[in-house]
């Protein structure tokens, strides 16, 4: 077994973009994402790289938007109100088409909430945001080793795709210490030439980078050729399924409520109940297809959230009444146990 | 004959979009012909703001990029911390700097970021139609200050050299004005020396440039320079307020 | 074999570094382990747990709602905790901080006088490390040896100078 180190998910996050050759990182103090921001503070100045404590969550963002047209590997992390400051600099990103990484340890809300872990902010990083008709590609990890690999492939699609890529996770995971492998293998993509990038018009005409679009038909135009983007998206789509093949009930999850899930459902197999689990790792793009394909033999689904009901409007229109779906979530921090998810499973069936 | 005039290569063959009488095509210029003069324009980023000079990518020959409104010094601290060889200069209008980005410009500005910042004072909101900006004059009627800017509501127009020249980031400051021949000598002068700071990787520099604004004032060219000479510069007076290059 | 178990104390007391030494040394002999710590502001408000999973098989949520053992090191721990401990549990309190009754007749109770042992060594900080060894003597599920390496690993060169005395009180929490 190659060498595991015990790591903290929000740290684990850290030495995943480090590895994936982060050249600048930006943030800005928030519970519970504060240990990343230390980490970095001292891992990006040993090793020579950008490291800024940025006046705001807005700065940071648009300091990433400023490092990320010149070509260089960036990132920021936040919290649930944090992010919501990013917003205006994630839709700018989105517009101008600047690749970056943006890391959401969620907190409970609305407002300043509470800092336990939560998952209330999947209609804000699905559903692009900010203003205007775009998306980021949303990744939603369950474990600290998949932390760690899934912000190394982060910086590959948001080059791949030039667009700003969301890792959704929340307090728990970022907070929780696992074995990790660093040096576990991770997929590779390949990737664009960045022929886009401002650094100077020494060898080149000169070249701008905006999200305006004032001409006639101009901006329709883009939209348009954005729209293609997020469609291409799809051949990136990431899923784990679990025990759907003899499944009577179908759990779906994402992150910290699939770890719950995956209790749950151990505990209702000994128990005799036939319990699979769906767990979309991209929110965005949602793995509908492995959806679907359940529902030829599974009728009954339960999706399981620490919010009052998001991720489980994606699964009805996909689902669009080929099945049951029912829900089962908790808000403002409140984690289900497994014990009370299979007590929900019993009712339904 | 004799060639005394020529174009700059830093400015590109279009015709800008500016009114009659605004001072952004004299600005434009004088950034254009310093960048060619120091032999920068290959290695210049601009960052054009949100306001009237957004379009100023369609007219500088560098690369330039867009930024959000009040955001460009983060945009510009992105850039230079992972590029610092690279001149970095942001372009920004006063509801850009000192209204909705006063937290960029202060911060950025006491973290004695490499950059130079072009901030151009025209008292006024000149994009969305004239409305009151952080440097609207008392008395100063705009389309939200309609019985004039009232000090109890509205506070009063900030001074940026002097807000700054506190910060322990900032080298260089200078107010100018373009509104004759030998004010623009001088703009030209400050701004140089304020891409010069750069070059010298000496710190933050900035050039607060007073500039007419006829259309959003409802006067005629003429009559707007008179403006700044009455009225702008007793309250914002020219000269350098901080060098410590 | 999945053993969970939450350690609590006051803050300064070492509860994040016991179930640290814990997590890592149940990494050291490959065990699934997860660890999830209180954190921000209850961690200011006086006591501080930390929970621990320690795992043949693969773990889901890191969460302990019914632990199968409770250390805990203070009077409000043992008071919130205790009755959360599974049927057949185990609690372990510092004695030396912790009195009365559990209020328990179907857990095993183990007192151990860990500050005061700890103060025998010259620091009552050890005293977590005399919790730790004591917990580790009931489960059985860790070698005592990899405790051992596992406290030398993390207080690493920085902090070479106390290994020998943390060392020591987790022996003598074993021993008892």
């Amino acid at each position: 077994m190659a060498k595991r180190v015990l790591m903290k998910g929000n740290i684990a996050i850290g030495e995943g973009a480090i590895k994936a050759n982060c050249k600048a990182y930006f943030g800005y103090p928030i519970t519970p994402q504060n240990d990343l921001t230390a980490h970095m503070s001292k891992r990006m100045v040993e090793l020579d790289r950008v490291f800024i404590q940025s006046e705001s969550e807005i700065a940071a963002i648009n300091m990433v938007f400023g490092a990320a047209l010149t070509g260089a590997r960036a990132m920021t992390s936040s919290s649930s109100p944090g992010i919501s400051l990013k917003q205006e600099g994630i839709s700018y990103m989105a517009g101008c088409e600047l690749p970056g990484v943006i890391l959401n340890v969620q907190r409970g809300g609305p407002g300043l909430g509470n800092i336990s872990g939560a998952q209330g902010d999947y209609f804000q990083a699905t559903r692009g945001g900010g203003h205007g008709d775009y998306r980021t590609l949303v990744l939603a990890p369950d474990s600290v080793q998949e932390m760690y690999d899934l912000v190394q492939e982060a910086f590959d699609l948001a080059d791949k795709y030039r667009n700003p890529v969301v890792i959704l996770i929340d307090g728990v995971l970022g907070q929780m210490m696992e074995p990790v492998d660093l040096e576990h293998d991770v997929k590779k993509y390949k990737l664009p030439p960045k022929d886009w990038i401002l650094d100077g018009c020494k060898t080149r005409e000169p070249r701008s980078i905006q999200s305006l679009y004032m001409k006639e038909g101009a901006l329709e135009e883009h939209n348009w050729k954005l729209h293609e983007k997020y469609k291409k998206m799809k051949q990136d789509i990431k899923c784990e399924t679990q025990h759907v093949d003899d499944a009577e009930i179908v759990l779906v999850a994402f992150g910290i409520s699939a770890r719950v899930c995956k209790s749950a459902m151990q505990l209702a197999r000994k128990e005799g109940i036939k319990v699979g689990l769906i767990r979309p790792i991209t929110l965005f793009p949602f793995p509908e297809e492995e959806i679907l394909k359940a529902t030829e033999h599974v009728k009954k689904f339960l999706v399981v959230e620490m919010n009052l009901g998001q991720m489980v409007e994606d699964v009805k229109l996909i689902i669009n009444s080929k099945a049951d779906v029912h829900f089962y979530g908790r808000p403002g921090g409140g984690l289900s146990s497994q014990e009370e998810i299979v007590n929900e499973i019993s009712r339904i069936l | 004959m004799k060639k005394i005039l020529f174009k700059t290569e830093a400015l590109k063959d279009t015709v800008m979009s500016y009114c009659p009488g605004c001072g952004h095509g004299v600005i434009h210029r004088l950034v254009a012909e310093t960048i060619d003069e120091l032999g920068i324009r290959e290695k210049t980023i601009g960052i054009a703001p949100v306001g009237c000079a957004v379009f100023a990518y369609d007219y500088w020959n560098f690369d330039v990029t867009e930024a959000a409104h009040g955001r460009p010094p983060a945009v510009a601290t992105g850039i230079k911390r992972v590029l610092p060889d690279r001149v970095v200069f942001t372009y920004q209008g006063d509801g850009d700097l000192i209204a909705i980005g006063t937290a960029e410009t202060i911060h950025a500005a006491n973290r004695g970021e490499n950059i130079t910042v072009i901030f151009v004072n025209n008292c006024v909101y000149g994009m969305t139609g004239g409305q009151m900006a952080p440097t609207t004059l008392i008395g100063q009627k705009t389309t939200t200050t309609p019985f004039g800017r009232d000090e109890k509501i509205a506070g009063y127009p900030i001074r940026v050299c002097e807000l700054l020249s506190s910060l322990g980031g900032v080298t260089y400051l200078e107010r100018v004005a373009v509104t004759d021949a030998k004010n623009i000598i001088k703009a030209k002068r400050a701004i140089k020396k304020a891409f010069q700071v750069q070059l010298d990787k000496k710190g933050f520099s900035l050039v607060e440039v007073l500039s007419s604004c006829p259309t959003d004032w409802g006067l005629n060219p003429q009559e707007a320079i008179e403006y700044i000479e009455k009225n702008m510069i007793p309250y914002f007076p020219l000269g350098v307020v901080k060098d410590k290059s | 074999m999945q053993e969970e178990v939450i350690i609590a104390g006051f803050g300064g007391q070492g509860i994040m570094f016991m179930g640290t030494v814990l997590a890592h040394a149940a990494m050291q002999e490959n065990k699934s382990v997860t660890f999830f710590p209180s954190y921000g502001a209850e961690m200011r408000g006086g006591t501080a747990n930390c929970m621990i999973i320690m795992s043949d098989e693969d773990i889901g949520s890191p969460v302990v709602a019914r632990p199968d053992g409770i250390i805990a090191l203070n009077q409000p721990s043992a008071d919130k905790f205790t009755r959360r401990i599974k049927e057949k549990g185990l609690l372990i309190v510092n004695s030396s901080l912790v009195t009365g009754e559990s209020g328990r007749d179907d857990i095993k109770k183990v007192e151990v006088q860990a500050t005061k042992i700890a103060e025998g060594l010259g620091d009552k900080r050890v005293a977590n490390m005399v919790a730790l060894g004591s917990y580790i003597k009931e489960v059985k599920i860790l070698k005592l040896e990899t405790l051992c390496k596992s406290l030398e690993t993390l207080l690493g060169e920085k902090k070479k100078n106390l290994v020998d005395i943390n060392i020591k009180a987790l022996k003598d929490g074993y021993k008892l």
